[in-house]
């Protein structure tokens, strides 16, 4: 994304850390949304059989999407939507400019959905005449800003009320200064409302889709995307293949789990389930792969396809709570984009994988148990086998690889070690070492463990 | 080969074998007294909950409003407005004025206070989610402990649009204060007959 001119994941991060508050600020808020998590799930007494039955349902979904896809198809079809089918990004945009083209219609207003944001489609629209309108609150204040979301459930979580207010001052007239959240989402509320009143086309994701009715799924609190679906004559849902479930009954367990895991809520304010267009209105859903059939092609990696993008492994992520969703460059930050990310590209999200303790809270708290820190682990391993990691880090590999299979070497690097850590400790708290950036090497021990064991308990 | 065929044949070929599967999905424990958890979980999401013995005073207050000049709109013969409009056969664009809208509900769920609508209960389908203020009417022998048993009441039923509704409608995307009347109605109402 051009906003992020390149960079990688150290240097973005080193960014937003510049800012101690802010960062102290931003790891508090989202600490605070991940034990409404937890205060949600405890109240479930079978949270993790639930877990368990949603893993098991996404299993069955990635081992027949050939056939659930086409199922879904055919009914969608005789529910009256037109289907469509891209392969990539570039597709995607094209039938979603395609469609307004044929209808004529160039100002549409668009609800939250992360496959646009990963296809990039409000520039190639804007490029193609087309005026999008985000109309979630968060969304539509990241896009005042000319950024992207930094989070998938809150989109400008690293946002102060005082710039959002900054913001409103400047485009939507508020009075400067006003930065009462009640008072910026009235006026917002007005603006949006002139918005779906206004503007014939609509965009929306998608949560879920069945498989058994042809119908699909958008949650939402705000209510959005029903405004904008509901006064459209043309409804656009965009989705990834990967969002098949095979039968109606399924969605009690995944909107059981969905809001839970994301803020705490026990569902969202909305879940509506489209099945037909509404009398005079046309319905179209594009199923988007965009290299999802080539993770379903990695046996390590295809359990990433399960995620229903609630958002819980970022809010519980010690690094992304404290480096911030744009540290990320990509659509989806956090744990879970990190292995989502390397395979749409490689090489420009070599760094993600490696934007991690591997912890493991992600995987503890994914409702549908999806293994993150060990796709991490297993993203580090390929990366670095397909040449993609930082010279410097293959570098420090190499020397690490040589000193661990040596005794010898091991032994006097150790010596070495704790002599310069205690003689010159300015040899390696220094710029060069970006483990003391902000911190201090610890006092080096006056001999290691070998050589204590030696002389007490070796003879 | 068009995209369809593509993406189709790709997926045949990279799918994962078959896991064999429990279709059965366990039913849980559910609350002792369902009615009781779906009053205090709705005012737990911003929701008020009425417990009436008729529509009669709603009735009352809602004619009252609208000859005051505020538009009031009524899916349900209990709750009837005078000199109710032809609001079903217009163009939903001009239901952005309308001040109170009452709807039934199919039935409700205590876990989460959500509310099953279909459109043939709406009319519009924008209804819910364009009115200032919303009261959804509740028989109270229809609440089901959760989302499971909802679904087993739906079973194959056919709709075109049908939606849960739970609180009004709400944001927090500023520094997660929570503001209700995000850009649906700005309170519910959940009247309790029976």
């Amino acid at each position: 994304m051009a906003v992020f001119e390149g960079k990688k994941h150290p240097d973005l991060a080193q960014t937003f850390n510049a800012d101690v508050e802010r960062v102290d600020w931003h790891d508090e808020t989202l600490w605070w949304v991940r034990k409404k998590r937890d205060r949600a799930a405890y109240n479930i007494l079978d949270w993790e059989l639930l877990r368990n039955t949603a893993s098991a349902i996404k299993d069955d979904v990635l081992s027949n999407l050939h056939s659930y896809l086409q199922h879904f198809e055919a009914k969608a079809i005789k529910n009256g939507i037109t289907v469509h089918w891209a392969s990539d990004a570039a597709e995607h945009n094209q039938i979603v400019h395609s469609i307004l083209t044929e209808s004529k219609i160039s100002l549409i207003n668009k609800s939250k959905s992360m496959l646009t944001e990963e296809c990039h489609l409000n520039e190639f629209l804007k490029k193609n005449g087309v005026n999008v309108i985000d109309t979630d609150l968060g969304e539509r204040i990241v896009q005042l800003a000319e950024e992207p979301p930094s989070h998938i459930v809150l989109p400008c979580i690293h946002k102060k009320k005082e710039e959002i207010g900054e913001l409103f001052h400047e485009h939507l007239g508020t009075p400067k200064g006003e930065s009462n959240p009640q008072a910026l989402a009235a006026v917002a509320r007005t603006h949006l409302r002139e918005v779906f009143l206004t503007r014939n086309a609509v965009i929306t994701g998608v949560n879920f889709a069945i498989a058994e009715t042809g119908e699909f799924v958008v949650c939402t609190n705000e209510g959005n995307a029903d405004m904008g679906a509901h006064l459209a004559d043309v409804h656009i849902a965009c989705m990834g293949i990967e969002k098949i479930l095979p039968k109606r009954k399924h969605l009690a367990v995944v909107l059981r789990l969905l809001a839970r895991s994301a803020t705490g809520q026990p569902i969202t304010t909305y879940s509506s389930h489209f099945a037909k267009p509404r009398g005079g209105q046309h319905m179209h859903i594009v199923l988007v792969d965009n290299g999802r059939t080539r993770q379903l092609s990695r046996p390590d990696f295809r359990n990433s396809l399960k995620c229903i993008r609630c958002g819980a492994c970022m809010n519980t992520c010690p690094v992304y709570r404290r480096s911030g969703g744009h540290s990320y460059h990509n659509a989806i930050a956090g744990p879970i984009g990190s292995i989502l990310a390397p395979n749409l590209d490689m090489k420009e999200y070599s760094d993600l994988p490696f934007a991690s303790t591997l912890c493991g809270s992600c995987s503890n708290v994914c409702p549908v148990k999806i293994d993150i820190h060990t796709q991490l682990y297993k993203w580090r391993q390929v990366i670095v086998k397909e040449g993609y990691s930082t010279k410097g880090k293959s570098a420090g590999m190499n020397v690490m690889n040589f000193t661990l299979s040596s005794p010898n070497v091991y032994n006097m690097a150790g010596k070495a070690g704790r002599w310069f850590l205690k003689n010159v400790p300015f040899a390696v708290n220094n710029p060069l070492n970006p483990w003391s950036k902000q911190r201090d090497m610890p006092a080096p021990p006056e001999q290691s463990f070998k050589e204590w064991y030696k002389r007490n308990r070796g003879k | 080969m068009s995209s369809r065929e593509k993406i189709l044949a790709a997926i045949l070929a990279n799918q994962p074998a078959s896991q064999p599967y429990l279709d059965e999905i366990k039913t849980p424990e559910t609350a002792a007294d369902v009615v009781e958890e779906f009053k205090i979980v709705l005012g737990t999401i911003g929701g008020t909950c009425c417990e009436v013995a008729d529509l009669n005073e709603l009735s009352v207050e809602l004619n009252k409003k609208s000859s005051a000049g505020e538009r009031i709109i009524s899916t349900i013969p209990e709750v009837a407005i005078g000199g109710n409009d032809n609001w079903r056969e217009q163009d939903p664009h001009l239901l952005e004025n309308v001040e109170v809208a009452v709807i039934r509900g199919h039935f409700g769920i205590s876990e989460n206070s959500a509310v099953w609508v279909t459109e043939e209960l709406l009319h519009q389908r924008v209804l819910p989610f364009i009115c200032q203020h919303l009261a959804i009417v509740l028989d109270k022998k229809e609440i089901v402990p959760t989302m499971h048993h909802a679904y087993e009441r739906i079973a194959q039923a056919e709709y075109g649009f049908g939606t849960f509704i739970a609180g009004p409608s709400k944001t927090a995307d500023i520094e997660q204060s929570l503001v209700l009347g995000a850009h649906g109605p700005k309170s519910l109402t959940v009247y309790l007959v029976g």
